[in-house]
């Protein structure tokens, strides 16, 4: 498996692409940070009895009155602020990537029903999509944030109802296209049922696409959370992830007091940057008109 | 109907008619189709584009979409009427009492699956075989398709295997489940001229080996010469002629017939042209009086627009739906190999 990876055109390429490599790089320390954060964090912010209320708003550990202890400074209850991005990343992580797997598997399954079956079933889902396309993304989670109230599970659902439009478009049109192919024809002539052509002779046919749409959503599932913690509507107090850590430091970042703010937003945006980057090569990679 | 089978036919379809009703009118693309095939038997089902070929391969599996409907008439497979069955009893026709093969064996594989995923599939579905079993018959069925190291190209994907491979493979799925009668859509059609040959030789012969009926459904008349023991000649989404494949192709009785074979070349009879029909098949929705050949028709009289030609007896074993047929047997132009002419 690794042997057939590494002998790859996808891994020669990869080899020779400075900003895949670069992406890569950038994800797979998110992911170390998403998996071990809390085990390296200097302390765990959000256990009060760590916390000191004397070392508020300290500043980075390289400014005049910096403390060695805090890297990055302290915000105004005495966090440590890299402890804070090493779990809020964790948070924004996997918000995006929870909601990413939700939206493309609600996405996957509508968009294979409306291409395969086609008729009244197809109008219903792909007018729902426009429908649903015609709202700024933002307003939608806005709207439904207001509907359901805050917490980590109404993000998810919100992100969910966001972003599977996306999925449903593609996979009905390459749906559309792979069963005019005579493999689903012979499928049915071997007396498949339907289930089983979507899934075993559909589904593998139109995944392709998918891992792009899938890799740069991460990304911008990342940003609209941040978007809705930082206008308070997003995950609640106790779980901040990199959004609501940005709205914390805010309120005082005019201040001079920039690095409650600043570096959480720094980590966001390197995240979305690597995963872009990633999700660049990707595209150039798997889409076969590009070769 | 009008054929002399001793033996119970294993398919009779009477009077068959598949229509589609579309926007701009009912499209009968098969219109009152009639024919029987005895166990064993190969049948070349001949026409023109648009003829209602291939309607009526997908309407013996039930696989008729909508707009598409089954109208009327009759599917009998050994006596039991197939046209009215259940989808759950279909299912379990396709494949394993009928299989089909494709035109176009570059898209008629998935393209993410190994050959042998892709057999294996049809197994499961119509045997109760284990996987050891399964994986043995998989290999010696790619063996006798002619495909050497079996074993090893049961793990490769179709994109590795070239157009005339592919077509074995798609063969040997057809006739893994031991189908008594396979609907061959025009098998050869995609593939090279050299290819060509050696795949319907192979069809035959493995076919004859396993006793299995066939339908080859195809546009080319030289194909089907090869092959065949009867043909049905579809116009129009009717049968003009229909007879033992050496006669209707010797001295066919049908001027539509006549002029398919006229227009196949000959190298023994070279013409400065090729003889060719002329005009071209009609709107289906909208299909002249009578006789639907008859503006094409040679031999047209009046009465042709009137009313239209039953299929009825002609000469010898043919019979013609033709107001005017052929009597007299003259050499056609395609006439038997080493036939002479003047």
């Amino acid at each position: 498996m690794m042997g057939q990876l590494l002998a790859s055109q996808f891994f020669y390429n990869w080899r020779r692409n400075l900003s895949a490599i670069a992406g890569s790089a950038i994800i797979l320390v998110c992911v170390l940070i998403v998996l071990f954060g809390p085990l390296v964090s200097p302390q765990n912010p959000y256990d009060l009895t760590q916390l000191n209320l004397l070392d508020s708003y300290k500043p980075p550990a390289w400014i005049e009155g910096g403390d060695p202890r805090y890297l990055l400074g302290t915000d105004g209850q005495g966090r440590d602020v890299l402890s804070s991005i090493l779990y809020g990343t964790r948070v924004s992580a996997l918000i995006g990537i929870a909601a990413m797997l939700m939206a493309c598997t609600i996405g996957t399954t509508l968009g294979l029903l409306a291409g395969f079956y086609g008729g009244r079933l197809d109008a219903f889902i792909m007018r729902v999509a426009d429908i649903q396309l015609s709202f700024p993304s933002m307003l939608i989670a806005l709207f439904l944030m207001s509907a359901f109230g805050t917490g980590i599970d109404k993000v998810l659902i919100a992100l969910t109802l966001v972003g599977w439009v996306v999925y449903a478009r593609t996979v009905r049109g390459s749906t559309l296209g792979e069963i005019q192919k005579e493999y689903v024809q012979a499928a049915r002539v071997a007396g498949l049922r339907d289930a089983k052509i979507i899934r075993r002779h559909v589904l593998p046919n139109v995944l392709t696409p998918l891992i792009v749409i899938a890799t740069v959503q991460v990304g911008t599932f990342i940003l609209i959370e941040a978007s809705l913690s930082f206008l308070g509507v997003g995950v609640p107090i106790t779980q901040p992830s990199l959004g609501l850590l940005i709205k914390n430091g805010f309120d005082v970042l005019f201040s001079g007091l920039w690095w409650t703010s600043v570096f959480p937003g720094l980590m966001i945006m390197a995240m979305v940057f690597g995963i872009n980057l990633f999700g660049d090569f990707l595209r150039d990679e798997l889409n076969p008109r590009l070769k | 109907m009008d054929h002399q089978s001793a033996t119970a036919p294993l398919l009779d379809v009477r009077d068959l008619r598949t229509w589609f009703h579309t926007f701009s009118g009912t499209v009968k693309a098969v219109d009152g189709v009639s024919f029987t095939l005895a166990p064993g038997e190969v049948m070349g089902l001949v026409g023109e584009s648009g003829g209602g070929k291939s309607v009526v391969g997908f309407s013996l599996l039930g696989l008729i979409d909508p707009p598409g409907r089954i109208e009327g008439g009759e599917i009998l497979l050994d006596g039991e009427d197939i046209a009215r069955a259940s989808e759950e009893r279909l299912r379990r026709i396709r494949g394993r009492e009928i299989a089909m093969i494709f035109q176009d064996p570059m898209t008629s594989l998935n393209p993410v699956k190994t050959v042998g995923a892709q057999m294996d599939e049809m197994l499961r579905l119509h045997t109760d075989l284990d996987e050891g079993a399964r994986k043995a018959r998989c290999v010696a069925m790619l063996e006798s398709v002619g495909i050497s190291r079996a074993a090893e190209r049961l793990r490769a994907y179709p994109h590795q295997f070239s157009g005339g491979m592919r077509q074995r493979v798609v063969i040997a799925i057809a006739l893994l489940a031991s189908p008594r009668l396979i609907v061959a859509d025009e098998p050869t059609t995609a593939l090279d001229v050299t290819i060509q040959s050696q795949i319907l030789k192979l069809m035959r012969k493995r076919i004859a080996e396993t006793g299995a009926a066939m339908i080859l459904v195809t546009h080319d008349l030289a194909v089907v010469s090869e092959m065949v023991d009867k043909i049905v000649v579809l116009y129009c989404g009717r049968v003009v002629e229909t007879g033992p494949a050496r006669e209707v192709i010797a001295n066919p009785s049908h001027p539509y017939t006549r002029g398919l074979v006229d227009s196949i070349p000959n190298p023994k009879h070279r013409k400065p042209r090729l003889a060719q029909i002329p005009g071209a098949v009609p709107d289906i929705r909208n299909l002249p009086s009578g006789c639907s050949f008859r503006p094409r028709c040679p031999r047209a009289q009046a009465r042709c627009a009137e009313v239209s030609p039953a299929l009825a007896p002609t000469r010898g074993t043919l019979s013609a739906a033709c107001h005017f047929p052929i009597l007299e047997e003259v050499a056609a132009a395609m006439a038997t190999t080493g036939g002479e002419r003047a």
